[in-house]
């Protein structure tokens, strides 16, 4: 049997969990660390800790909410975002972190992958691939949370990837990411087609059925899901709501709004929801 | 010290720190032959290559630490890397010699599909340990339950000689495996407890128990 992951997927700026669409426009929705608890007890299968500015201010702020996290909370943990060194990657794996995603600078320098996965092993490197589909229907690789054109065509660099050392594969559809209209299932097919790593579909994920579809139609190994569970959390769990450090967008969360596209099922439920149709998952005891 | 936690610079020591301390068992990361020895527990932990890790241990004398911690009857923990590299050898690039504690081989995963489904090759994620009628109940196991699922990251898996020693078996796709042994006072897993939620902590609590 292969039991399929639920990663929930935490955008950090600064001291605060964010999201936004399309990797833009980030709102603040509490601290991370609160919001990692409860998925923890709630059955997450491993946690990706997304640091959403680093890659443009050249900063690493992660380490302290990593080592908060970490002293908790008892399943594997992912970090990304602005680790252009080995040195980089030491640090967060010290404060914690069990796996990195490499991207701006994996581009930039494919030699990075293959050095890091020699130092660190290939299981601890997870290459993060994010991708805007072009008008010709190809998927290009877009770097700093898709803000940079790299004209490096997916199919190809995720071969190349896996032939470097990578031991996963987290893929991004900046098209689907934030909008709850479902992943882009052509694109997870394609890749999960071309590897035999293991391959991390994100974005676009706003109920189950969209996880089913992501699993049985493109063969997923693994989803990683934000909006909708922060938004069911900040649904059900009121006291999450105006625990966050006063710093960046924080209107969405005064004003209580939500989003109606995405469900309002927790961790739990949507994998029990998902085994009632068959797939193979992890439930706690 | 309760638990000197065997430092060989390949892997993430701070996960198997946290967990010791989750569970009150004061611990050290170190690579100090009288540290480790004092010690009244060792945990010796990896994730990475077989080659570099056997490579540091002898170049570091850490291999003669381990013998020596063995012999003297405390408990011994392998996690992981730290499962196969107990084993008499493994055919990762080419043939590389374990440290020979236990009699058998590590071989790797094949990339293979089974029944429609794919597996990817490494196994990375949730899957169930299996007692194969065993009984748990002396054994760091005794809270755990046929079928509790445990956390695995791995492309390599051991095939031990003397299958007496087998504690839980684990199937990926078409491959079963040993995925945990006891071998007199050495306790040793593919899976990582402390990447395993409460369920995988439970047995750094009975080390507790057991052991300190």
């Amino acid at each position: 049997m292969k039991y399929i992951r639920i990663i929930p997927r935490l955008d950090i700026k600064g001291p605060n969990l964010v999201k936004g669409i399309h990797l833009e426009g980030l709102r603040v929705l509490g601290k991370p660390e609160e919001f990692a608890k409860l998925y923890y007890e709630q059955g997450a299968d491993e946690l990706i800790y997304q640091d959403t500015v680093a890659s443009l201010y050249q900063r690493n702020s992660l380490t302290d909410i990593i080592t908060k996290t970490a002293k908790n909370i008892f399943i594997p943990i992912t970090v990304g975002g602005g680790l252009r060194s080995l040195e980089d990657i030491n640090k967060v794996l010290r404060a914690g972190a069990d796996k990195v995603a490499l991207n701006t600078e994996a581009i930039k320098t494919p030699d990075f992958i293959t050095q890091a996965s020699r130092s660190f092993g290939s299981s601890t490197i997870v290459v993060a691939v994010e991708t805007i589909k072009q008008p010709d229907n190809s998927y290009l690789a877009y770097t700093d949370n898709g803000r940079e054109y790299t004209g490096v065509d997916v199919r190809s660099w995720v071969n190349e990837a896996e032939d470097r050392g990578a031991g996963e594969i987290l893929l991004t559809s900046i098209d689907q990411e934030g909008t709850g209209n479902g992943f882009d299932l052509e694109l997870i097919k394609m890749v999960s087609d071309s590897v035999t790593i293991p391959v991390i579909a994100h974005g676009g994920a706003a109920n189950d059925s969209h996880i089913f579809d992501s699993i049985k139609d493109s063969g997923a190994d693994a989803v990683a899901i934000a909006s909708m569970l922060h938004y069911a959390a900040l649904n059900k769990n009121g006291d999450l709501v105006g625990n966050f450090k006063k710093e960046g967008n924080t209107e969405f969360l005064k004003k209580k709004s939500s989003f109606k596209m995405f469900g309002k099922e927790n961790i739990s439920e949507i994998k029990n929801n998902l085994i009632n149709k068959n797939i193979p998952l992890r439930v706690l005891n | 010290m309760d638990v000197a936690i065997i430092d060989y610079k390949m892997s993430n020591l701070f996960s198997v720190q946290a967990a010791c301390q989750k569970v009150g068992l004061s611990s050290v990361i170190t690579s100090d032959n009288n540290e480790i020895l004092n010690a009244k527990i060792a945990i010796l932990p990896g994730v990475g290559a077989f080659g570099k890790a056997m490579k540091f241990l002898g170049n570091s004398k850490l291999d003669d630490t381990i013998y020596q911690f063995v012999v003297s009857g405390k408990p011994f923990v392998g996690i992981c890397l730290g499962l196969q590299l107990l084993f008499d050898s493994s055919d990762e690039f080419g043939d590389y010699k374990g440290l020979g504690l236990v009699k058998g081989k590590v071989k790797k995963f094949q990339f293979h599909s089974y029944e429609s489904i794919k597996y990817p090759v490494p196994q990375i994620g949730w899957n169930k340990i299996n007692s194969n009628g065993i009984s748990w109940g002396k054994t760091l196991f005794c809270n755990n339950h046929n079928n509790d699922f445990m956390y695995f990251v791995h492309s390599f898996y051991v095939e031990p000689e003397d299958e007496s020693i087998i504690l839980s078996r684990t199937t990926y796709g078409n491959t079963e495996y040993c995925s945990s042994i006891q071998h007199n006072n050495i306790f040793a897993c593919q899976f990582h407890p402390e990447k395993s939620g409460e369920i995988g902590l439970n047995i750094y609590k009975n080390l507790k128990k057991e052991y300190c």
